[in-house]
């Protein structure tokens, strides 16, 4: 079978369309002859950008009036497949939002999500999507198996972004039968200065060789001096180092920069998963067998407490 | 503040330190000693936080595992879990996040919880969906991701990871919630606690006790098939060099020619 319709849940951050969002647009488009997309918001924030990038049509709920988006969402995608208007396959990005919105409709629907997906394709009657495991060293192909519409979540940065220079989507408004219960009551937004860890040219991340919370300060000085943005592996930031938005990793941020750096990282399937797309690795860390040598291009077997002050000095004497 | 039970939702996975093996149906071989997941310590934690605040009420362990395996509900019973309920079944293998959340989902219903916690993804399948879709099954309202959670007069009031930051979020009771590793500092089981995990009780079911049907779960339920599971491509072998006290030297260039700096 072709595919005939999909949609994109689409999703945004203070009125700018995610990034995510565009790229599974661009991925929408290759496989199925409409495009549309689901918002969790006011339709218009989201119709001329999504339109820009193939989609034809938005629709929306409108205000969730604070509600987390997850019951509110499904509940609406879930109210239009029963009543007979539904895409064959249903693309969600995996963020916070995203996996709430997938797995409640999964329940709505009674059909499963397949997770952490990197790609799609449709291979004759089947839709089989791809998600790596065991750090992304084997690559698992599924297909669905009961009736649509499926549900799959990717993982950021599995495709490009490409603008198709469409006009605005036609909005259209969609009936929330349960508006949800868990109610944001304030936001928070925590300031960096620097390019952002998924969007950074280059990247310097610290891990548990580092030694200890002080000894980090060395990665976010090296990120200064290299315009990078600073990250770090999971252990470091359950360990209360460093917060949670520089985590690079499975669970955290998938990052794809033309430079990573790793310092006293290891490289745990968890981390790997998040990095190994970069363009170029660099390992420093003292155990030869780390597995974090082997996605690295440059691997400097040494103690990053000697060789990163050095690099720092030689980067700013420039 | 009066009683609470809190459920945590636990996962015994295989170790992760060692390399993971599939199965001849490219299922993960879970055969073996399976542990605590370590995501998991951190709801315990929070769960025995929050019931130590409200002066009353247990925290009971909810588990889905193969072979009646209960290695790792022992370390979360260690830590001061009142007691758990595993859910074993041959008709199991195979399943899906979904059905794990049905199975999850009817056990947690006999304990009557006022809060269900749970990681926000298990770190051997990491779908990141069975809390939310337990949520789902038992109409409960969730929030995911928490960084920290309290509780007031009969509401949860949590900070919810963000892209930008975080969120405040409030639910009515009961709730579920899914935490986020670091958010409490696990404690060491104790000798003491070890000891007396031996004799706290675990209530050990089948799909059939649950009243679910063994042919809607499982590989005959899951509504997914693995069709193939090829290597990835390698990455081409890098350069690995031993630090002579120029290895700094050695990454300068390298950028320099990336044109990086």
């Amino acid at each position: 079978m072709a595919l005939d319709r999909i949609w994109v849940l689409a999703e945004a951050l203070d009125g700018t369309v995610a990034p995510i969002t565009l790229e599974l647009l661009g991925k929408a488009r290759e496989l199925a002859g409409t495009v549309e997309v689901v918002y969790g918001g006011d339709g218009a924030h989201v119709a001329e950008a999504v339109g820009a990038h193939g989609a034809t049509k938005v629709y929306a709920t409108g205000d969730l009036s604070g509600s987390l988006p997850g019951v509110p969402v499904a509940s609406a995608i879930a109210k239009q497949v029963q009543d007979g208007n539904a895409p064959d396959l249903l693309m969600v990005g995996t963020t916070y939002d995203g996996r709430d919105i997938a797995a409640r409709l999964s329940v709505a629907l009674d059909r499963p999500v397949l997770t952490n997906n990197t790609d799609v394709a449709v291979d004759g009657d089947d839709i089989v999507v791809t998600a790596p495991v065991f750090g992304g060293t084997k690559l698992v192909k599924s297909r669905f198996t009961v009736g649509g519409p499926y549900i799959a979540l990717f993982r950021p940065k599995s495709f490009p972004a490409e603008s198709t220079g469409g006009g605005a989507a036609e909005v259209a408004s969609i009936e929330v039968p349960d508006g949800g219960h868990a109610k944001v009551v304030n936001r928070h937004v925590e300031e960096s200065s620097g390019p952002k860890l998924d969007e950074a040219e280059v990247v310097v991340s610290g891990g548990r060789g580092m030694g200890d919370a002080e000894k980090y300060q060395v990665i976010e000085d090296l990120a200064k001096a290299l315009k990078a943005a600073p990250g770090a592996s999971r252990a470091i930031v359950d360990a209360g180092w460093v917060p949670y938005s520089y985590q690079v990793g499975q669970t955290g941020k998938v990052v794809k920069p033309n430079v990573y750096i790793a310092a006293g990282i290891s490289g745990a399937t968890q981390h790997l998963v998040g990095m190994k797309g970069s363009k170029n690795i660099i390992a420093i860390n003292k155990d030869p067998e780390a597995p974090i040598f082997s996605v690295a291009d440059l691997g400097i077997v040494g103690d990053v407490h000697k060789v990163l002050p050095k690099l720092l000095e030689a980067l700013s004497s420039r | 503040m009066s009683a609470m039970n809190v459920v945590v939702c636990v996962k015994q996975i295989p170790d992760p330190a060692e390399p993971g093996k599939l199965e001849a149906d490219n299922t993960l071989d879970r055969s073996g000693k399976l542990i605590l997941d370590e995501s998991d310590s951190y709801g315990v934690e929070m769960a025995l936080q929050l019931v130590d605040k409200a002066g009353g009420g247990d925290v009971t362990l909810v588990s889905m595992a193969p072979d009646n395996e209960v290695g790792g509900l022992r370390t979360a019973l260690a830590m001061g879990a009142a007691k758990a309920i595993l859910v074993s079944d041959d008709a199991l293998s195979g399943a899906g996040a979904l059905d794990t959340a049905k199975v999850l989902a009817a056990a947690i219903k006999r304990a009557e919880p006022d809060l269900v916690l749970a990681a926000t993804e298990s770190s051997d399948g990491y779908t990141g969906t069975v809390p939310e879709q337990v949520a789902a099954l038992l109409g409960l309202p969730s929030v995911t991701f928490a960084k920290e959670v309290e509780l007031a007069d009969g509401t949860v009031k949590v900070q919810r990871q963000t892209e930008a930051g975080y969120d405040e979020v409030e639910s009515p009771l009961p709730a579920l919630v899914s935490v986020t590793a670091g958010v409490v500092e696990p404690r060491y089981p104790s000798f003491k606690g070890i000891m007396a995990a031996k004799s706290k009780p675990v209530d050990q079911l089948k799909l059939a006790d649950l009243g679910i049907d063994a042919g809607s779960v499982g590989s005959a339920g899951a509504g997914q098939e693995i069709v193939a599971v090829e290597e990835a491509p390698a990455r081409e072998a890098g350069e690995i060099i031993e630090d002579d006290g120029e290895g700094f030297a050695r990454i300068v260039a390298y950028l320099e020619n990336l044109k990086v700096i």
